[in-house]
């Protein structure tokens, strides 16, 4: 595949760079003025922020501008390398999953052929950032809130994957393209109008994976390891100014993440139904396609967060493990037994 | 988890119903609770406790009001003058005359135990509640301001049925 134009390798780099912080803060962004702003505000009948642009659209660089203002400190105790490094492992996580997700025909970072192994793996990435941001804090909230971020983190990581695995049997391939490619050209019953989106079949598996994506993102009713009332703020009780923003702006760039992750493999990626999957215009449209599917997903995921109340730890362990993951597993094994018997 | 399942859905219900009826116009009954208050005003209940204000002719100097006020928020000054006799040929009267009557809002705790210690129903409760000042000492108020506030206290409701009302 080549574009007709010729960009020189450094060019590409720096062209790879600009897209994936795009993709990274807008959906961010979005997320951040849309659902924590304003529709958790109508939800608790109030309107949000109002007055900093038109209906608070600004609001975000204010905050930002606020955190930037802000010292940035360090306890005494602290492991000063550790804990200055740690928020930028997480972040680097979310960077690391948008690097497999396909935005359009060319427009994906890199095309690996086991791009959503990739994307899972990397994905647990982000507990190591969060313990090394609890245990160097020297700080007990701290300290308990990382463990139990590790716990969750861990304990949800195996329906999240367990979830894809019936999307994977049924597209036959682990590369994303493939993934999309598979779901746009499938037909229902010889109809092929919406293609063939695998939230049709993989209902369940997608339920799945939106709860533990909840959990992995530590949204509401998963919030242990920041439970504010138990914990101060968790892992980030030492944090501030800058590092607090970091943070801050990772959670939501990684339920971005997520959301661009359930839209590919459940509800058919950036392609169109009846378009040609070569189109190059796809490249601008593609994105666009997308960015709706993530911002539904991050709809229902900011929805449910706003909605319910904190589980408790050991609730939260044994749901996972005593009724997420064996669904999963039985969703594993009837999508294979569908699979040799079609 | 069949027993979970139909509440879960039912508290996700209650938040989007919620959204909707906020997002919903105001002149088809929704709106959202918040008033924008610089922008709109709001109308207190007429019993709310705005601040206090003086009907200074019902004020005899008794200092009931000063002395009962947990914070000494009240500062009175007054004097005793001659006045004619009621009828003729009598001795001349003595009244109170007010020189000064002062509420410190900034200490003031807003209970009321002037308003309802006051034998001659001089004090009064107003809904008035924009008085705020950039400097704090600006919130002593004196009795020409509180006389202006008695023109925002509205007429008191009846305690019961057929009861008189509190006059101004």
């Amino acid at each position: 595949m080549s574009l007709g134009v010729v960009i020189p390798y450094w060019g590409q780099t720096i062209f790879r760079a600009l897209g994936v912080a795009v993709a990274v803060l807008i959906p961010a962004g979005t997320a951040v003025y849309l659902y924590l702003f304003k529709m958790v505000s109508f939800m608790q009948s109030r309107l949000g922020p109002m007055e900093a642009g038109p209906y608070g659209s600004l609001q975000l660089f204010a905050e930002v501008g606020k955190f930037l203002q802000k010292e940035d400190l360090h306890p005494d105790n602290a492991d000063r390398f550790i804990f200055k490094a740690a928020v930028f492992v997480v972040f680097l996580t979310v960077f690391l999953i948008y690097l497999a997700v396909p935005f359009g025909p060319f427009a994906v970072f890199a095309d690996y052929s086991t791009g959503i192994f990739f994307a899972i793996a990397v994905s647990s990435v982000s507990v190591l950032g969060i313990l090394m941001a609890g245990w160097s804090s020297a700080n007990k909230y701290s300290l308990m809130g990382g463990l139990r971020a590790a716990g969750q983190l861990i304990a949800y990581e195996l329906p999240l994957s367990l979830a894809v695995i019936g999307v994977v049997i049924q597209a036959g391939t682990l590369n994303m393209q493939g993934i999309v490619a598979a779901q746009v050209n499938g037909e229902i019953f010889g109809w092929g109008g919406i293609g063939f989106p695998y939230i049709l079949t993989q209902f369940l598996a997608f339920v799945i994976f939106l709860i533990a994506a909840q959990a992995e993102l530590t949204q509401t009713p998963f919030d242990m390891p920041i439970a504010e009332s138990e914990l101060v703020a968790g892992y980030m009780t030492e944090y501030s100014g800058f590092r607090f923003l970091l943070f801050f702006i990772a959670e939501f760039a990684s339920a971005g993440a997520f959301a661009a992750l359930a839209a590919t493999l459940y509800l058919g990626g950036w392609a169109l139904p009846g378009v040609s999957l070569d189109a190059s215009w796809m490249n601008v449209v593609g994105p666009l396609v997308l960015f709706t599917k993530m911002l539904i997903i991050m709809g229902l995921i900011f929805f449910v967060r706003f909605t319910y109340p904190r589980f408790r730890e050991d609730q939260l362990q044994r749901f996972a493990w005593k009724y997420l993951i064996p669904i999963a597993l039985v969703n594993i094994m009837v999508t294979a037994c569908f699979k040799v018997a079609f | 988890m069949a027993k979970v399942v139909p509440g879960v859905l039912k508290g996700l219900g209650v938040t989007f119903k919620e959204l909707t009826h906020t997002v919903t116009p105001k002149r088809l009954g929704g709106g959202p609770a918040t008033i924008q208050y610089p922008h709109e005003k709001e109308a207190p209940p007429i019993r709310a406790r705005g601040v206090i204000a003086l009907h200074e002719g019902n004020c005899t100097v008794c200092m009931l009001c000063a002395r009962s006020c947990p914070d000494w928020c009240i500062y009175i000054e007054g004097h005793k003058e001659k006045a004619p006799p009621r009828r003729p040929g009598g001795k001349p009267r003595t009244v109170s005359a007010l020189d000064r009557f002062d509420i410190d809002y900034a200490l003031c705790m807003y209970c009321g135990i002037c308003v309802e210690v006051c034998p001659f129903d001089a004090l009064f409760w107003s809904p008035e509640y924009e008085y705020s000042e950039p400097h704090i000492a600006d919130l002593l108020h004196d009795k020409e301001k509180l006389g202006e506030w008695m023109e925002t206290v509205p007429e008191a409701p009846e305690l019961e049925v057929g009861a008189d009302k509190k006059k101004k």
